[in-house]
């Protein structure tokens, strides 16, 4: 067996766990390449039979355009049920990336998401969550622990042995669970193209409309995009390695149209792909901050 | 495509395992830009002065970068041109053991380090031990900071001899052990130009050709069942992951425990139909025919596999509650979950000596030799023959926390002599007959509570009902039936099974039992649920200290005051408040007779 084997047996190995030992699952479905190699996996590890669990996007109501109707067309594909969450009193009130800088991602993202879990009463929640990403994923269980607040405690882990995972847990307690865990971008970038996985078209260059903000390449997705007054929409040669909110999300300069050549420019990247993601940086360890109070 | 190569560093704290690693991904080119700037500034604040601290790429959390030390495992992938790696970063203080175990229960091979001005420490010692316990067979000894005592092969020569005298003691594969400097670089992924005495491979070159695979077995194939997929009507599949062997479409298969057979009759690896499945593939498979299967049974063809209730064990106990002789826990063992009791606590290991040592408890970090029975009979087999089957965990029932993991040493055979014998008159035709539903009415609470005076009032109110009832009280119990029981924690532990297990005895009788004993603890109650099931009833006589102490029925209270009585509940020793108790009841504030009206109606749910 392959590299790539093993990652694929692991992967449908935990889901099938969660299954078979968690009250009411729900797959985290974020749009990006890695919720589709998941969703991927997830059809693969109980065929014949669909997944047995429902899929979940929390829409933040500034994802791009085409991760919309992408997600649409996969859930119609793929006939599974796909539920989208919105914490609508936050759009009511108007909260946005550009006035709201940190306190936006807590609101629509980590609110939001505690917000859907309390609603439907999930117990156990897959997440792409890879621990090549970032430093306190790296450092992160597979079956990760949550308590009735949705926070994690770093500090005091339970233990996970081999591959046996302990998936008790109170009322209220729920899990979080990462069946990418040791994948690395590349592995997924492989995968992706070994299995012909349908993903996004934003991660493919393409001549888009872009603005130059803080040294990175923000793509003009629609008119909310408030310009500065230096600045000038110009179109580029751009494509994504990573997806989120627009305004939150570098594009870099490539003309990786294909999967192969994607493939060939992330064995050569200098730069961790992270790094396109405007949030991660705002102070160190500010993904193990969020993390503990209830973000994947 | 590459393979892989999952291995651990670990050691003592300082001797140098992230900065190892660290220093090997810097070198080897295998960080990113981004990283590697990030690092440059970080180390110009360090404890190096300014030189680059490697061990910061690694150490993620805010508290181990503040501390500086390694507090849980990190992760880190790499490949060269040669193979893809993932190493687990483990700590190294013994606080973090447990953290340790999980990195070492991941790894095909481990680095463990030694710090060359040092020796062999007690650490050192630890770690190779749970290495050998979790099943590593692939050891490299880095003796580290080879620096600092001048590049000298006799120090090395010493130190190498130690490892090999340490080492005979453990089964395993592969031994190497090599000089290097982490901070400077001295056959991490270059030959060292100051120790040209040493001829061997650098630990990268080693790393990238070991073969850590295992010798092609003969050996039958295992399944263990993971759940059943039952899309419709007409298919039932059975998903697991191959951990042994492999699999034909035409096999005649074994179902264990219950031991019939079957022909496999069609076969996914994955989503793709396949005539053959290998070990490590995720498969589903179907039958010829319609037999019980569901989730923790395993489909076979290997005729060595056990079926026990009762084994020989080695535990790495992991929580910060004892371990203690005669408890309930939950044992997982390949995909089954059943309830299991500490029967025996045999021994524990020294870490440093080797030496066994008779213990009474067990404690956090220990490794410890014990029996362990389980409510039913489970498939299992000697680790030493098949890991998979033969490692398990242990979970607290009442915190849920892991408290332990083990490996099957061997089975015991005298459990199988003992066969749970089925009675054609069974509790529900004595129930019958009674009249009534047999349940145990379990009051617990401070003394003085109230418990006794309540469980006299409902046992009263039952019989004038006409219902057949027995009081079993903690005090009474423990002048026959336990009078050779003290206070201490094991003692006590046994004290509430014992009345559990009379309890449900009386059940069985078609009685309704009226349990009075403070039992102050939330393990022992759920350890008492347990063994009496769906029957128990917890009623939490929940009168306030000041109350209990105030009435002082027995004196007690006072005594306790004066410090003549040591671990009395709610002065000198704790009561843990019931969480999931059916009914709680305060004597100060409620009649009694309200009281029995609410117990009574409790009998009949």
């Amino acid at each position: 067996m392959t590299h790539l084997d093993k990652l694929e047996v692991e992967a449908i190995y935990i889901m099938r766990e969660v299954v078979a030992e968690c009250e009411k699952p729900v797959m985290l479905y974020s749009i990006g390449k890695d919720s589709s190699v998941m969703l991927h996996l997830a059809m693969k590890a109980f065929y014949p039979e669909k997944p047995p669990f429902p899929f979940m996007h929390i829409d933040t109501s500034w994802k791009f355009k085409e991760m919309l109707d992408f997600r649409d067309r996969v859930a119609d594909k793929y006939g599974i049920e796909m539920l989208v969450y919105r914490n609508e009193k936050a759009i009511e009130q108007g909260i946005n990336p550009f006035d709201h800088g940190s306190a936006y991602t807590d609101i629509m993202k980590t609110q939001a998401l505690k917000q859907a879990l309390d609603k439907y009463g999930f117990t156990a929640a897959f997440g792409g969550g890879r621990r090549d990403e970032e430093k306190s994923r790296a450092k992160e269980r597979i079956f990760s622990f949550r308590n009735e607040e949705h926070a994690w405690d770093p500090k005091n882990q339970r233990p996970e042995l081999w591959d046996i995972y302990n998936t008790r847990i109170h009322k209220g307690e729920s899990m979080r669970v990462f069946p990418l865990s040791n994948w690395t971008e590349k592995d997924i970038w492989q995968y992706i193209c070994r299995e012909n996985i349908d993903i996004v078209p934003l991660y493919f260059a393409k001549e888009r409309p872009v603005v130059y903000r803080d040294g990175n390449i923000i793509m003009v997705d629609d008119e909310r995009m408030k310009l500065r007054a230096d600045e000038e929409i110009v179109m580029k040669k751009v494509r994504f390695r990573t997806l989120g909110c627009y305004p939150l999300t570098g594009a870099i300069e490539s003309d990786a149209d294909t999967l192969e050549a994607i493939v060939a420019e992330t064995l050569g990247a200098v730069s961790s792909e992270r790094t396109s993601r405007v949030i991660d940086h705002e102070a160190a360890g500010s993904m193990e901050r969020r993390k503990k109070e209830g973000y994947f | 495509m590459n393979d892989l190569l999952k291995f651990i560093t670990c050691g003592s704290v300082d001797d140098g395992k992230s900065t190892l690693i660290g220093h090997m991904l810097y070198d080897a080119k295998l960080i990113f830009t981004d990283q590697e700037n990030a690092l440059i500034l970080d180390s110009r604040v360090g404890s190096r002065g300014g030189e680059i601290d490697y061990s910061l790429l690694l150490d993620g959390l805010m508290a181990e970068r503040e501390q500086g030390i390694t507090i849980d495992v990190a992760y880190r992938y790499f490949n060269t041109e040669k193979r893809s790696f993932i190493v687990a970063d483990t700590p190294g203080h013994e606080e973090y053991t447990r953290n340790m175990a999980v990195g070492a229960s991941f790894a095909d091979l481990a680095i463990i380090l030694v710090d060359g001005s040092k020796g062999l420490l007690t650490q050192t010692r630890r770690h190779a031990r749970i290495c050998a316990l979790m099943g590593i067979r692939h050891f490299v000894f880095a003796v580290n900071k080879m620096d600092l005592v001048s590049y000298d092969a006799e120090v090395f020569q010493k130190i190498e001899l130690d490892i090999r005298k340490l080492m005979v003691e453990f089964k395993y594969a592969t031994l190497c052990v090599l000089p290097v400097s982490a901070t400077e670089g001295d056959n991490v992924t270059t030959p060292s130009k100051n120790m040209l005495w040493y001829r061997g491979a650098t630990l990268l070159s080693y790393l990238e050709n070991i073969d850590v695979s295992k010798e092609e077995s003969k050996e039958g194939c295992i399944l263990p069942v993971q759940r059943v997929c039952r899309p419709n009507a007409n298919f039932r599949g059975f998903q697991g992951q191959i951990v042994q062997g492999k699999l034909s479409v035409g096999d005649k298969v074994k179902v264990l425990p219950s031991g019939q057979t079957a022909c496999l009759s069609s076969m996914y690896v994955t989503d793709k139909a396949m005539d053959t499945c290998i070990e490590g593939q995720a498969v589903t498979v179907s039958i010829d025919r319609e037999i019980d299967i569901s989730r923790g049974c395993v489909i076979t063809t290997e005729e060595s596999l056990s079926i026990g209730r009762l084994f020989k064990a080695s535990l790495l106990w992991m929580d910060n509650d004892e371990l203690i002789e005669g408890r309930s826990y939950l044992l997982k063992l390949g995909g089954k979950m059943v309830p299991a009791t500490v029967q025996k606590l045999h021994y524990q290991i020294d870490v440093n000596t080797g030496e066994k040592k008779l213990i009474k408890k067990g404690h956090k970090n220990e490794i410890i030799s014990c029996d362990i029975s389980v409510s039913e009979k489970i498939v299992l087999q000697n680790f030493e023959k098949c890991m998979a089957m033969g490692r398990f965990i242990l979970i607290d029932r009442v915190t849920n926390m892991t408290s332990a993991c083990g490996r099957v040493e061997y089975v015991l055979r005298r459990s199988d002599n003992l066969t749970y014998q089925n009675m054609d008159i069974t509790r529900d035709i004595r129930a019958e007959m009674l009249g009534q539903k047999p349940v145990t009415l379990w009051f617990t609470g401070l003394s003085g509570s109230g418990k006794s005076t309540v469980a006299n009032a409902v046992e009263k109110e039952l019989v004038a009902m006409g219902k057949h009832t027995m009081i079993l009280d903690g005090d009474n119990v423990r002048m026959g039936l336990n009078k050779n029981l003290g206070f201490t924690e094991t003692d006590r532990v046994e004290n509430i099974r014992r009345i559990a297990e009379v309890a449900k005895l009386m059940n069985d009788a078609g009685l309704i039992v009226l349990v009075s004993a403070i039992s102050p603890y939330n393990v022992d109650r759920a350890n008492a649920r347990a063994i009496i099931g769906d029957a128990y009833r917890e009623i939490y006589i929940s009168t306030p200290l000041e109350v209990c102490e105030k009435r002082d029925v027995k004196g007690l209270y006072a005594k306790a005051r004066q410090g003549q009585l040591p671990n009395f509940t709610g002065i000198s020793a704790p009561y843990e408040v019931p969480k999931d108790a059916e009914l709680s009841i305060d004597t100060s504030l409620m009649e009694l007779e309200r009281s029995v009206e609410k117990i009574v109606k409790l009998c009949c749910v």
